[in-house]
């Protein structure tokens, strides 16, 4: 049953990536990643991997939705039609694709007893959550306590990514002084140029569009 | 922008259970599926619905920019600063067992708090970065 869930989940999954990569419509994509990223979120439920498939339904499903979106509503709602063959393109894809199905072949069973996932260090975990942290959730007391060091680096990563973000879309300089505050936005003598001239075509344009 | 009553009244309806629903997986964290970064996602995407609906003004009035800037670097810092706290109690970078009585507890208290500093930096991103794309589109 579990198998035939499964497979219903990524034949609708292959069948949407075939719909994004053929439409021209932005919308419609957009939509359709959505929708890719919903069934991505009910494989990982049938992973009883319930965890990731709220991220993957609250992150892929909802924010990135809505961000391709907003996006969409500055930009054109229709792809060109692509003017280079699509040869090449397809032929690396199948390349990558074949290696990577065949990197399958050497993995351990799925769910197996035997896995070195199952019989390197996860039975220490399992044994000594509860007595060791009170917290009976081995994924929770894994990833902020055993692992918190890692956990740090995520929350690290996520914060580098807002910083990033913020500072692209919002890191306008100030008129008079754009060379100054470029020059505190990332310190670097180099690209203070570029990045005044990239300053000045964001607000050619923001005059523009006013 | 009348026509969108439907919208409006499922959507405030809707609200304080996702909020509620963000806290419980929060919370809950320890004793079933979730924890910061999912409970995070799912409060950001409370106030995205809400600016989707009502306007970006609007939810910027409930959460201005300036907090959710303030926010981004205050997670990272309590997680931080719960390993360093560890560190003066005398015990390693983000050793949770020196931080009370019984090393159980202070697992347990430590877990807690860095749970919380990855939901306040992971929503904050989230909805940082939401704001500065519609901010755009204005």
């Amino acid at each position: 049953m579990e198998a035939l869930v499964n497979m219903v989940l990524l034949t609708l999954m292959a069948v949407i990536t075939v719909g994004i990569i053929r439409m021209r419509s932005l919308f419609g994509v957009a939509i359709l990643a959505g929708i890719y990223s919903f069934l991505m979120a009910s494989v990982m439920i049938a992973l009883d991997a319930v965890d990731v498939a709220m991220t993957e339904a609250s992150v892929g499903a909802g924010i990135s939705t809505v961000l391709f979106l907003a996006t969409l509503y500055m930009t054109r709602r229709n792809d060109l039609p692509s003017v280079r063959s699509p040869v090449v393109p397809l032929a690396l894809s199948l390349v990558v694709g074949a290696a990577l199905i065949y990197g399958t072949f050497e993995l351990p069973a799925f769910g197996g007893a035997a896995t070195p996932a199952n019989t390197h260090i996860a039975p220490y975990y399992l044994q000594n959550s509860i007595p060791q942290t009170t917290v009976p959730n081995v994924v929770t007391s894994v990833l902020a306590s055993y692992r918190g060091f890692d956990t740090f680096g995520e929350t690290v990563v996520i914060f580098t990514a807002g910083l990033g973000i913020l500072l692209l879309l919002r890191g306008r300089p100030r008129a008079g002084d754009a060379g100054d505050v470029v020059a505190g936005v990332d310190g670097d003598g180099a690209s203070v140029g570029e990045a005044n001239g990239s300053s000045d075509d964001v607000n050619a344009r923001k005059r523009a569009s006013s | 922008m009348k026509l969108d009553l439907i919208l409006r009244i499922t959507t405030k309806l809707m609200l304080p259970f996702m909020l509620l629903f963000a806290l419980y997986v929060q919370f809950h964290g320890d004793y079933g599926p979730g924890g910061g970064f999912q409970a995070g996602v799912i409060a950001a995407g409370m106030m995205i619905l809400y600016a989707l609906i009502f306007g970006l003004g609007a939810a910027q009035r409930v959460i201005p920019m300036r907090w959710v800037m303030a926010a981004i670097p205050l997670g990272v810092l309590l997680y931080a600063g719960v390993g360093v706290l560890a560190m003066l109690f005398g015990g390693e970078f983000l050793n949770y067992s020196v931080l009370a009585e019984h090393p159980e507890h202070g697992q347990h208290t430590g877990i807690l708090l860095v749970e919380a500093g990855v939901l306040i930096t992971v929503a904050s991103t989230m909805l940082g970065i939401f704001y500065a794309f519609a901010e755009r589109g204005r």
